[in-house]
């Protein structure tokens, strides 16, 4: 298990192309990519990302060792930024390993679910005269009930 | 005690840390206290609903004893992801 929480970029092709390498038993590997959306109609100029020091890389391992409870995890690697980031640029990656795809992916999905609700970052999104905090959505907390 | 604020609580409030000098037994006598003290926290504690609170470090609720306690942090609900 991989988790970094970072203000500098990530090489997603470097990352994906790492991990879990050599592990042959392992037939599926997930990954994910979130990126920074503009506004509708454009508009938004930066992102800028607040986090928890300490309890954000707790809170992440946490939320991936239940991943690895739940499902036959080979390997699972959290990248997550912090900082001020723009439209398009990668905000934060899961991958997961495991012998077979449906492991691999509902673990991803699990990963994201709880990454948004439970790991202690927020969001400003900086617009050309205005900024704001985005808030948090209900359905990202009803989400947590699948699982 | 450490008192950490964060996203907009830490905005309202005006700093992201400080250390109180308290004698409350949970989190709610806490947030009480602080709300008696200025008009900025009164505003960043108006409404419980928009807040999340962990004490060192893990989530919690505002009915939690501080027995122990070092680290309580304030802030809304997480928009990670």
């Amino acid at each position: 298990m991989r988790i970094s929480v970072q203000r500098e970029p990530f090489d997603l092709g470097a990352e994906a192309d790492s991990f879990a390498r050599g592990a042959t038993d392992m037939g599926a590997v997930v990954t994910f990519t979130g990126v920074v959306r503009d506004a509708p109609g454009g508009g938004l100029r930066a992102m800028e990302i607040e986090h928890y020091p300490g309890m954000t890389e707790k809170a992440i391992r946490t939320i991936a060792e239940e991943a690895q409870a739940r499902w036959s995890l080979g390997d699972v690697l959290v990248i997550h930024r912090y900082g001020s980031l723009v439209p398009g640029e990668r905000i934060m990656m899961v991958a997961t390993a495991a012998p077979h795809r449906k492991d691999a992916f509902e673990a991803a999905e699990y990963l994201m679910d709880y990454l948004k609700s439970r790991a202690p970052f927020w969001k400003k999104e900086i617009g050309a005269g205005e900024a704001g905090w985005v808030a948090a959505k209900d359905e990202d907390e009803a989400a947590l009930d699948r699982w | 005690m450490e008192v950490l604020y964060f996203a907009w609580v830490r905005e309202r409030i005006g700093l992201p840390r400080e250390t109180v000098e308290t004698g409350a037994e949970t989190v709610r006598q806490l947030i009480d206290e602080l709300r008696s003290r200025e008009a900025r926290y009164e505003a960043a504690f108006a409404d419980l609903s928009a807040l999340r609170v962990a004490l060192d470090q893990e989530l919690s609720d505002f009915d939690a004893t501080l027995s122990g306690v070092r680290e309580v942090a304030f802030f809304p609900p997480m928009t990670g992801g």
